[in-house]
């Protein structure tokens, strides 16, 4: 049983950390948008690169949720009713943001695509920034007991909060940059490389930033320090991170875009090897903390779901990447003059 | 206005707003799949021209489908904590398997759709939009199994105080759940028919785009008409089973008070629910009630009286909801038959397809009274005579809800408008010029 339940921990931190991997640069691009969208066709060519992809893309934060249900069901119910307020402002964003694509071409008017350019930056720049502030609350322990949440929406927006917000926000920007740079050509790709480039050192900044915060808000070094070999994960994503700049420089984008996408992934497991065993840990003492070990479903519901899940989500990947490859070249104005892109 | 009431509130909005778009789109990708295979088979031009109209339609709803889904998803959690707790061992992997087997398989590939015209030979990517369908009616399969389960649990035990899985069969082969799942997606294909006929026959009656919405009525017609008597056949299938397994519920729809064998159906009937009897019964059918319910005249029908007021759904809403569901169901059928021996002259038929233009809106209707059917005759339970639904919300304020409440109906309703006006426009305007018949 403890095994299972292992597995899916690590199922868990899996789907969040794809969900980070792939929503984070449509996130990115999205905030990007009145940055790098100086006019209408750089902005349709934003999001006609992420046009094909963003929904599926998102279906990974569902399964996240879905699996935290499933899994830990007592982690989901404590997590979305104690962070009632900060999910359902990201639920909202969301919501906003998935109506906008296909409503933005619908009307010929200014006024209509302004209106819709704000709901995709607002509706990608809040939950990048939520998601941030939310994860850096659960590494450094939410105010819950038996009692209930006695937490509120300021007080998450603490330091390390804020910072973890920034933080994502940071990595969506870096990975958001990056995509256009693989898939746009002429100035908007010329814009966002030099925008990929310049968001790096922020980047590092963050990154240093956030590791030795984490040493003083969090107790997520504990596991490292005892068990030293897990520090490969903060080193990989490190050495990724640094792998960013180095094909950045060289002008090879698309690999440097898998560095970015690396670096997110390794960063979302080192935050989670040092959050084990704990999913939702209180900062009122750790006897209430709902772990991979008290909060878990039944052992044949765990079997089951593995069943499932080892089944189709290969099969889901496989098709994911087989649609990626379909929309893998260059977009440009040209491609805009159809009418298979929004 | 407690936190019961206010989140009981807040769900059926949600829920109901998200099937005011998701029926559309099970239905309407079916046709508009078959719609690209005549033209992938024929090469006729007008068949692509239909694809790519009322493609954008589906495309309308299915963004709309999508977003308030998640809503829900969310909201199990967010407001419904306690029965989230309780029941995630069963209900949560449901759930799960509904993301990972259906909403990846839609999502990924309506971008495939959207996006890929041109990088896709042409019966691949018709058989995209197949696979569309297909997945958004799986997704329909996993999400009723899930309801299902709280109407009637099954393969479960109660242990350290949640229902815990015992038998995952059990619980897929549900047969309340399976009834429901034919009998809701049935419904939903029943709506996006008469979506396709009312907007075409808006055209035809104007006599525009002839052969275009003439070709868009008639399969949509049989889609319509074989929909409708699934929903009924299935309808009637699920009240025996909601009357052997649900009697509360049943006593409810059908404002029955007093236990009886040979029980009647009172035509007309206004139930008075303070002094546990109706106010009025007209024409009444003796044995009728016994007969739907058990399929056996002489059978006993539980009364209202039978079980604690605590535990009696509210009458009115269940009663009048059914009432005009299946009143409106018959309709569909009328209407149905009638388009079929019209269909090789509907131009000529204005009387019909006026009325099948101001038909739209009501399958949105029985769809909707259907869901305050199953969810408000459940009441007061959650899950069905386990859990009641004022154990099961959220330890959050009143507060919190009261906002989130106002901002759904804010935010929805804004989106929802435009949503409704994006359709009517496009419906309006019709086909693209080249598409001229």
């Amino acid at each position: 049983m403890e095994l299972l339940q292992f597995i899916w921990f690590f199922l868990w931190g899996l789907l969040w950390a794809v969900f980070f991997m792939t929503g984070g640069f449509d996130l990115g691009v999205g905030t990007l948008l009145p940055f790098l969208g100086k006019t209408e066709t750089d902005r349709r060519l934003m999001i006609n690169a992420i046009g094909p992809v963003w929904d599926g893309n998102e279906v990974w934060l569902i399964t996240a949720g879905g699996v935290t249900f499933a899994a830990f069901p007592t982690v989901y119910a404590v997590m979305f009713s104690s962070l009632y307020t900060p999910l359902l402002l990201i639920l909202f964003a969301l919501i906003f943001r998935g109506v906008s694509f296909e409503f933005r071409g619908k009307v010929a008017s200014k006024t209509w695509k302004a209106f819709w350019d704000k709901s995709i930056f607002f509706g990608s720049m809040i939950p990048s920034f939520l998601f941030g502030v939310t994860f850096a609350n659960i590494f450094a322990g939410i105010p819950f007991n038996d009692a209930g949440y006695h937490g509120s929406l300021a007080a998450l927006l603490n330091p390390y909060g804020i910072l973890g917000g920034i933080l994502f926000l940071i990595f969506f920007l870096q990975h958001g940059t990056l995509w256009l740079a693989v898939r746009t050509t002429g100035i908007l790709h010329t814009r966002s490389a030099r925008a990929a480039g310049r968001i790096w050192p922020l980047n590092a900044s963050a990154v240093v930033v956030f590791l030795v915060a984490t040493a003083f808000y969090t107790d997520l070094y504990s596991n490292y320090l005892a068990r030293p070999y897990l520090f490969f994960l903060p080193s990989a994503a490190a050495a990724a991170l640094v792998a960013i700049r180095f094909f950045h420089q060289r002008r090879l984008y698309f690999r440097a875009w898998f560095a970015s996408a690396a670096t997110i992934v390794f960063a979302t497991f080192f935050c989670l090897a040092g959050l084990f065993p704990n999913l939702f840990p209180s900062s009122m003492g750790d006897q209430y903390s709902l772990t991979a070990f008290n909060a878990s479903s039944s052992q044949l519901t765990l079997t089951i779901m593995l069943v499932v899940v080892l089944a189709v989500i290969p099969i889901v990947i496989g098709y994911q990447i087989w649609a990626y490859r379909l929309f893998s070249g260059k977009l440009s104005q040209e491609d805009l003059a159809y009418e298979d892109v929004y | 206005m407690d936190v019961v009431f206010l989140s009981r509130l807040q769900f059926a909005a949600a829920t109901m707003f998200h099937f005011l778009f998701v029926p559309v789109t099970l239905g309407l990708a079916f046709l508009v799949a078959w719609m690209e295979t005549k033209y992938v088979r024929t090469g006729d031009k007008l068949y692509l021209s239909m694809t790519k109209f009322w493609g954008k339609l589906f495309l309308i709803n299915f963004a709309l489908g999508v977003v308030t889904g998640i809503t829900l998803e969310f909201q199990f959690g967010t407001n419904w904590s306690r029965y989230s707790a309780f029941v995630g061992d069963i209900f949560g992997s449901i759930l799960a398997i509904e993301a990972t087997v259906a909403f990846f398989l839609e999502s990924t590939l309506i971008g495939v759709w959207v996006f890929g015209w041109r990088k896709l030979s042409k019966q691949a990517h018709a058989t995209v939009m197949w696979l569309i369908a297909a997945a958004g009616t799986m997704s329909g399969f996993w999400i009723l199994m899930a309801n299902g389960w709280m109407q009637h649990p099954v393969g479960y035990v109660i242990r350290d105080g949640r229902a815990e899985l015992e038998s995952f069969a059990a619980v897929v082969f549900n047969k309340f759940a399976i009834l429901e799942f034919f009998h809701t997606i049935s419904g939903a294909y029943v709506l996006s028919a008469f979506f396709v006929m009312g907007i075409s026959a808006y055209h035809l009656l104007k006599k525009q785009h002839v052969e275009f919405f003439t070709r868009s009525f008639r399969p949509a017609l049989v889609f319509g008409l074989i929909s409708s008597l699934v929903v009924a056949i299935s309808g009637d299938a699920h009240g025996v089973h909601v009357t052997q397994v649900q009697p509360a519920k049943l006593a409810a729809m059908e404002s029955h008070w007093e236990t009886t064998t040979r029980a009647p159906l009172h035509l007309i009937a206004i139930p008075d629910e303070k002094n546990e009897r109706n106010r009025i019964e007209l024409i009444s059918l003796p044995g009728l009630l016994s007969l739907l319910g058990h399929h056996d005249i002489n059978a006993e029908i539980k009364g209202l009286k039978d079980f604690p007021p605590d535990e009696r759904p509210p009458v009115w809403p269940t009663f009048v909801s059914f009432r005009i569901m299946v009143g409106l169901g018959t309709l569909f059928i009328l209407l149905t038959v009638v388009g079929l021996f019209l269909r090789n002259r509907l131009v000529e038929s204005p009387r019909y397809l006026t009325a099948m233009m101001y038909a739209i809106p009501l399958p949105y209707i029985a769809i909707e009274l259907g869901w305050v059917v199953a969810e408000v005759g459940r009441q007061p339970w959650i899950v069905y005579g386990i859990m009641k639904t004022s154990d099961a919300v959220s330890p959050v304020a009143v507060s919190q809800v009261a906002s989130s409440l106002v901002a759904f109906v804010l935010i929805y309703g804004l989106l929802g408008a435009i949503g409704f006006y994006l359709m009517f426009t496009h419906a309006k305007k019709g086909p693209e010029p080249e598409a001229q018949s």
